[in-house]
């Protein structure tokens, strides 16, 4: 059973774990290999429609490798390669026949480490949209804009659009990067630890970002921080050693694990 | 279970559980004695237990006090996070054992010499026999996590909750009878009523130990068997 919470725009977002909404992506039987090195051992789940799954492990369990594979960036390294399915609504983004630009526009994603392009704050935003869209001024200057506010970056940044977007805080560089991202219209967002090399309170408002992004896209976070897993995601996958320990709701994963590695690692029994 | 990376976090969960294990033993001692008080007539024994009460309700702030630290400090999950909420759960049912067993203890002072007649007396003893086996057995449930033993204890209620009613009854015999009874046996129907109160804590501190160790909640009805409200003095009748 799922609660529906509507939010002030009117779009319609899940606050608990809703296992019948849409499968947006599919991993089905999923190995990985660094040259010789399996580093994901046959993972097969599901993350569903605009819900936010978090993944979970001890370093070097595979997470930010399994979330390098839901949009190809992987592919950008030669020994690096990907065997099963990634079903991105039914489609299989593994195939060679893919268009992995097209994919990397579907499929956005933000690394622990802001990466604002060296340009204005406009260019950063407007730099995607020009490379797969032809729009005119007042229609970039809007899409623009629309990026910014649903990243809560307009208010801070709007009277200042020409300045490189360098020159921002921390916490203003990767919400940025996310106002980048959603500026191409994805259908899903990958956050790689978006908020380790942050602090506290820009940590809160991409928290709170989150949350708001949710209504619209399918999230997929790799955090290391346990209470933030807890805190903003619906589903939480357990990771170890390459292989999926555990996968369920969020509140019955962090409350009620299964299994006793799953809540080991949770309790700081072992990591 | 494995020990946390961080030695301190065990230190804290260790310090609570030492501190409800001393709560229960003040607790056991306090009723056997509010008891003994009772039925011997013993004033200084039952002083004794008055004065025992105020360790309870130190120790009992103690374990609040240590439990909201470790969850601002620790932010435990799962089975870290259930015992640390549990600690604040039987904490507070044992100090109100407690205070159940220092108002028996009081009563003892108020009866003082007073008749007191032997099935009443007989009858209390063998409730209170009951009640501290299921106090025994539910804090040493809590202490080995044992949720068999916490199950038993909380289906065993029923039949203390059936003494109670038998006695209630007794009571409301000897008040009729006589109403120079009436102030003791007034005093000997709180009594049994706060013995019948001592058992429901100890359920309700099996239905913690159950939710400490699974997660989960057990029913949420538990076999009652106090009649007490259904018996009538027969006037008019």
């Amino acid at each position: 059973m799922s609660t529906i919470a509507v939010n002030t725009s009117g779009a319609v977002g899940r606050t608990v774990a809703d296992a019948t909404a849409p499968v947006r992506i599919a991993v089905r039987n999923l190995n990985f290999y660094y040259g010789d090195f399996r580093s994901l051992k046959d993972i097969s789940l599901n993350f569903y429609d605009r819900q936010v799954t978090a993944l979970i492990g001890p370093s070097g369990c595979g997470k930010s490798t399994l979330l390098r594979t839901f949009n190809r960036i992987y592919s950008l390294y030669p020994e690096q390669r990907a065997e099963g399915e990634i079903l991105l609504d039914g489609q299989n983004v593994l195939s060679p026949s893919i268009d992995v630009n097209e994919l990397r526009a579907r499929v956005g994603m933000v690394f622990q480490k802001p990466t604002p392009f060296p340009m204005s704050i406009y260019d950063n935003i407007a730099f995607g949209l020009r490379l797969y869209e032809n729009l005119p001024r007042s229609e970039l200057d809007g899409r623009v804009e629309e990026a910014l506010r649903k990243a809560a970056l307009w208010d801070e940044v709007k009277d200042k659009m020409r300045q490189s977007g360098m020159g921002l805080s921390g916490g203003q560089q990767q919400r940025l990067c996310i106002a980048r991202t959603i500026a191409q219209q994805p259908e899903v967002i990958l956050l790689d630890e978006p908020t380790s090399a942050l602090d506290p309170i820009s940590t809160g408002k991409i928290e709170e970002l989150i949350e708001q992004l949710r209504t619209e896209f399918t999230i997929v976070i790799v955090t290391h921080n346990m209470q933030q897993a807890a805190r903003i995601s619906q589903f939480t996958a357990f990771m170890y050693l390459g292989e999926l320990v555990e996968f369920g709701p969020t509140n019955k994963m962090f409350m009620t694990p299964t299994k006793k590695q799953t809540q080991d690692y949770i309790t700081g029994r072992f990591g | 279970m494995a020990e946390h990376i961080v030695r301190s976090y065990d230190n804290d969960l260790q310090g609570l559980r030492r501190r409800i294990t001393e709560m229960g033993g003040i607790a056991e001692k306090m009723l056997v004695d509010a008891i003994a008080a009772l039925i011997r007539h013993d004033k200084p024994l039952a002083q004794t237990v008055i004065a025992s009460d105020s360790r309870l309700d130190v120790l009992q702030r103690e374990v609040e006090e240590s439990a909201i630290l470790t969850i601002a400090r620790r932010q435990p999950l799962a089975v870290d996070l259930r015992e640390t909420i549990s600690a604040i759960r039987v904490s507070g049912d044992v100090e109100r054992i407690g205070d159940l067993a220092k108002n028996i203890a009081k009563r003892a002072l108020a009866i003082g010499e007073e008749f007191q007649p032997q099935k009443i007396v007989l009858g209390l003893q063998h409730m209170s026999d009951l009640v501290l086996g299921q106090l025994k057995d539910v804090l040493d449930a809590y202490t080995q996590q044992d949720t068999a033993k916490a199950i038993d204890v909380w289906k065993r209620d029923g039949a203390i909750d059936a003494l109670y009613t038998s006695l209630f009854r007794e009571l409301l015999t000897y008040m009729m009878e006589d109403p120079r009874n009436i102030s003791f046996c007034t005093h000997l129907l709180f009594c049994a009523k706060n013995i019948e109160r001592i058992g429901d804590h100890t359920t309700n501190i099996a239905e913690t130990v159950h939710y400490l160790v699974l997660g989960e909640n057990l029913a949420i009805d538990r076999p009652k068997n106090d009649h007490s409200i259904d018996a009538t003095l027969g006037i008019g009748a």
